[in-house]
């Protein structure tokens, strides 16, 4: 649709993510090697999940539709699923280089903590899920252009920036409420999460009704960020010390 | 095909979901990709390509550019389908989403409507044509005075007879072909695409009761940027330029090959004046044009003639072996006659110049065939040049004799014209230009043309009232005599005849040259219906066999000096009078011609054999190119521009303020989030801080 429909587009998609990354990621190399790895370890989900839906299709009849419907939400199921348990094996990979760590490390103590790797590596996967999700459309709403001749709706891009937009900040918050619930043995954190996701993806079926889509999930994702914020640390208490903080400092 | 079908109803299935299910499906596709189908699945939610167009493009000359451009990404509008020439209120002043994509319909497309969108280009991107099956009353996009710089009448020479004050030859051309546009112009088919387009255009770009129609709106785009500007010298001058190992060329001449052969063969490698040899010409020309690039039928302003003169020739083999005429007879088809006479003036060039078999000087007189589009029972003309006739430097006499007297007991008479007129443009004006020379063309027209689609393309078979019943196989309407081949017989024995008695030819065996109607009609089909005919298959040689389609050949000159039409005149040429061979080659006066031959009825394969004919090509490519006299005003000095692609799609736009919407809603997001991160991340020691740690957890 244009270079202005590209920009608007990418900055709502990646624009917190660019920043989270700018703030607090790029200047920790560590840092952008766990962003990194988390992300490549979402790829590998990804490949291995689409090569069962790939293998799925061949070997099926390919004019029936429904089937093939079906299956492409049997594949995404089972992608869902894949990725929950990579984000496990992520945690097993993290947990194990950070005694690693720790042990070549020149301070007292391994340099990064769970917490830390778990925000870094869910970011990781939602970054990687969100390019995954929207470089094709960006790449296409750059000509003149938009979506609609066959009775889709006409906000497709926009629409499609904001899902990715929550979507990157899901992946966010479940890496670290799951890294968490797995640090402290409370396994029932990890049935939420998987469940949470496949409640996101099952919303998303129901596009282009955007109002029933994007309004829910945008719900879920401020819960989600609510209950990554008390699970990695926060409370009320420090809200209000930011507030007093902030006014004890203006009589001066 | 069944991959990129599959594609595009798995995206139409899978809704828009834009989380797990379109990353499965975006890697699936991509997976899909790799293999043998280019599909991009949003890509095809947005775009429809258009494959069945034809564009306009740019020509120039020593002075001027004619033609249409584009920009060079392309040239959007919204589609406005006309009514009606009030109509055009709406897209030049009215209609508040300017530019504006006009689709016309071929009664809508005149000079008028496209004078008035050319004066408003900056609201109009660009004009689509639809093509229809049935032609209009009349339609020529091409001037009224064909040709009228490079003929030979000009101010030296019959002043009042130049730039048709005496006879305006094409009085219903709109002169479309040589105006300039800076906008494209399509040519579409009324075929399921354009129907899609029109229902395209009614759903989303119709105005309701008078208030503006809602975004998104149905849009074209069209792609055809020329790279050639201004006139032909600046664009030869720029393929000149030396910057880099591939020379980026902007235009190439227009020119072909001229087909010549003759009763007695001359030794190709010797040029220059023949003593004691007087040569009678026989001359047609081959091509045409339209408005729109390529496709050009040129029913009765071309093929009438060659047709005449290819079965004149066949009807001369027999009695010119039994009875050698005292001058030699030479078949001339010249190629690029419509622009400004290449072939002709190429020809001339090399006689005067000793590059040619036979010199000015041999030649005894010239009968050119002119449009003889001829219903049983009308007469045809005879033009001759008045100013020769009036010096009485040229006599005219006994070619007016020899072909009045032709016409014994064939129903039809040929008549020279009343008044003193010039004579209408034809390649013998250019032998006229060189040196005074009797010549006489043929015309069915007596003073303006008949042609009712002179250069245009609705000049096809139903223009000649071709017709054939409706129940005969291809193969049967190749073989069936059709009128228009009957009355085409007798014009060309009519010629046959005075050509024989023209050469000094014995007169009793003149009653015995006879055209064959079934060579004609033959000919007919395989120029005007289709091309991928038995006997043209058996004439052709097997190299060339894939030029035949099974559509009518294209008649537009081209630059690829690879014409389909001169192809097949040279081989017919040459199995019309020459002979089959047995394959032994001595000395080398002929040329020959290796052909197909025809499948014998119990087997498959070829008989193939040696043709050996007189048959020779010689460049017709315009003398200003070789004498780098690129403005010219002597010689024709046509070029086209060359190009990178062409192509057409439509889809929708959406309306600028929802574009800036998204873009401020962008910007706004990403400048909120770099100041809450920033706050957070340097308030994260106060925000993050935990009461109760685990023992293994760091800080």
């Amino acid at each position: 649709m244009t270079a202005a429909v590209f920009f608007g587009c990418a900055f709502i998609a990646f624009g917190p993510a660019f920043s989270l990354f700018i703030f607090t990621i790029a200047k920790d190399p560590l840092r952008v090697i766990i962003l990194i790895a988390g992300a490549f370890f979402w790829l590998v989900s990804l490949l291995l999940s689409s090569l069962v839906w790939f293998i799925a299709t061949k070997a099926t009849n390919a004019q029936d539709l429904t089937l093939q419907k079906n299956l492409l939400i049997f594949g995404s199921i089972f992608s869902v699923i894949l990725q929950e348990v990579f984000r496990f094996a992520y945690y097993r990979l993290l947990r194990k280089a950070n005694e690693g760590l720790a042990a070549i490390s020149e301070e007292d103590g391994p340099p990064l903590s769970v917490r830390e790797m778990a925000y870094v590596a869910g970011l990781g996967f939602g970054i990687m899920s969100g390019a995954f999700s929207m470089i094709n459309t960006l790449s296409d709403s750059l000509g003149p252009g938009t979506v609609g001749m066959f009775g889709d709706s006409q906000y497709y891009f926009i629409t499609s920036a904001l899902m990715t937009l929550a979507l990157t900040m899901l992946h966010t918050f479940w890496g670290v409420v799951f890294f968490e619930g797995c640090e402290r043995k409370r396994w029932w954190v990890i049935a939420v999460v998987l469940c949470v996701h496949l409640m996101v993806f099952s919303l998303s079926l129901l596009n282009p009704f955007y109002v029933a889509s994007i309004l829910p999930v945008y719900a879920i994702m401020l819960l989600m960020a609510v209950w990554a914020f008390f699970s990695s640390g926060g409370s009320l208490h420090n809200i209000t010390l930011l507030w007093t903080c902030k006014t004890r400092l203006k009589p001066i | 095909m069944k991959s990129h079908w599959m594609c595009s109803n798995l995206v139409r299935c899978l809704g828009d979901g834009n989380t797990s299910l379109q990353k499965l499906a975006t890697s699936i596709v991509f997976f899909f990709c790799l293999s043998d189908v280019s599909c991009n699945s949003v890509e095809q939610k947005i775009y429809v390509e258009l494959n069945n167009t034809v564009p306009c493009v740019r020509l120039l000359n020593a002075t001027h550019q004619i033609g249409c451009q584009s920009s060079i990404s392309g040239d959007t509008g919204v589609i406005h389908v006309l009514e009606s020439e009030a109509d055009l209120e709406w897209p030049l002043s009215k209609g508040p989403n300017p530019p504006y994509m006009v689709l016309l319909e071929s009664s809508l497309f005149t000079r008028s409507i496209m004078m008035k969108m050319k004066n408003e280009s900056n609201r109009v991107a660009g004009v689509a044509v639809v093509v229809p099956n049935t032609s209009p009353p009349e339609f020529s996009p091409h001037t009224t005075c064909p040709n009228e710089n490079t003929g030979v009448y000009s101010d030296n020479y019959g002043p009042n007879l130049a730039h048709c004050n005496t006879t305006v030859w094409n009085p219903r051309g709109n002169g479309l072909s040589y105006e300039e546009f800076d906008f494209p112009v399509f040519s579409l088919k009324e075929d399921n695409e354009t129907e899609f387009i029109k229902q395209c255009y009614l759903d989303h770009n119709r105005a309701v009761n008078g208030s503006a129609p809602q975004y998104p709106l149905c849009a074209m785009q069209l792609f055809s940027h020329m790279h050639a500007v201004t006139n032909t010298p600046t664009c030869m001058r720029r393929n000149d330029i030396n910057f880099s190992i591939n020379p980026e060329m902007v235009c190439d001449p227009l020119g072909d090959y001229n087909v010549w052969g003759s009763i007695r063969p001359y030794n190709d490698t010797v040029f220059g004046h023949k003593e004691n040899e007087s040569v009678v010409i026989a001359a047609a020309r081959l091509d045409s044009r339209a408005f729109f690039w390529e496709v050009s039928t040129g029913a009765e302003g071309s093929v009438s003639g060659f047709v005449t003169l290819l079965a004149a020739a066949q009807a001369l083999r027999e009695v010119t072996h039994a009875a050698p005429p005292t001058r030699n007879i030479l078949f001339a088809f010249f190629q690029g006659e419509t622009f400004d006479y290449i072939g002709s003036s190429r020809m001339v060039y090399d006689m005067e110049n000793g590059k040619f078999v036979i010199d000015l000087d041999n030649i005894h007189s010239v009968l050119e065939i002119g449009q003889v589009a001829v219903h049983s029972g009308t007469n045809l003309f005879l033009h001759s040049d008045p100013v020769s006739r009036r010096n009485n430097t040229v006599n005219d006499e006994n070619l007016v004799n020899n072909l009045q007297s032709s016409t014994a007991g064939l129903g039809f008479l040929l008549v020279e014209p009343n008044v003193s007129q010039p004579l209408p443009p034809s390649s013998l004006q250019r032998f006229l230009r060189a040196q005074p020379i009797p010549g006489i063309v043929l015309a069915d027209h007596e003073s303006a043309f008949n042609n009712r689609y002179y250069e245009s393309f609705y000049d096809n078979a139903a223009n000649l009232n071709l017709t054939y019943p409706s129940d005969l196989s291809p193969e049967e309407q190749l073989e069936f005599v059709t009128d228009t081949a009957k009355s085409l017989t007798d014009v060309a024995t009519v010629v046959a005849r005075a050509l024989y008695k023209q050469a000094g030819g014995d007169e009793s065996l003149v009653n015995t040259i006879k055209a064959d109607p079934k060579i004609v009609t033959q000919m007919l089909y395989g120029f005007l219906v289709s091309s991928n005919n038995s006997w043209f298959q058996a004439v052709m040689a097997p190299e060339l066999k894939n030029i035949l389609k099974p559509s009518p050949p294209e008649y537009y000159v081209g630059v690829a000096m690879s014409s389909t039409p001169t192809r097949l005149v040279q081989y017919l040429l040459a199995n019309l009078t020459g002979a089959a061979t047995n394959l032994t080659q001595s000395q080398c006066m002929y040329s020959y011609l290796w052909v197909q031959g025809i499948v014998p009825p119990n087997s498959t394969e070829r008989d193939s054999f040696c043709v050996r004919a007189s048959v020779r090509l010689t460049k017709a490519v315009s003398p200003a190119f070789e004498l780098g006299e690129y403005a010219s005003k002597d010689y024709s000095t046509w070029t086209e521009s060359r190009w990178k692609f062409i192509k057409a799609r439509i889809f929708l736009v959406a309306s600028r303020d929802l574009e800036m919407l998204t873009l401020g809603v962008g910007v706004a997001v990403l400048f909120t989030s770099l100041l809450v991160t920033y706050f957070i991340s340097t308030k994260a020691d106060v925000l993050f801080s935990s009461t109760r740690e685990p023992a293994s957890a760091a800080y």
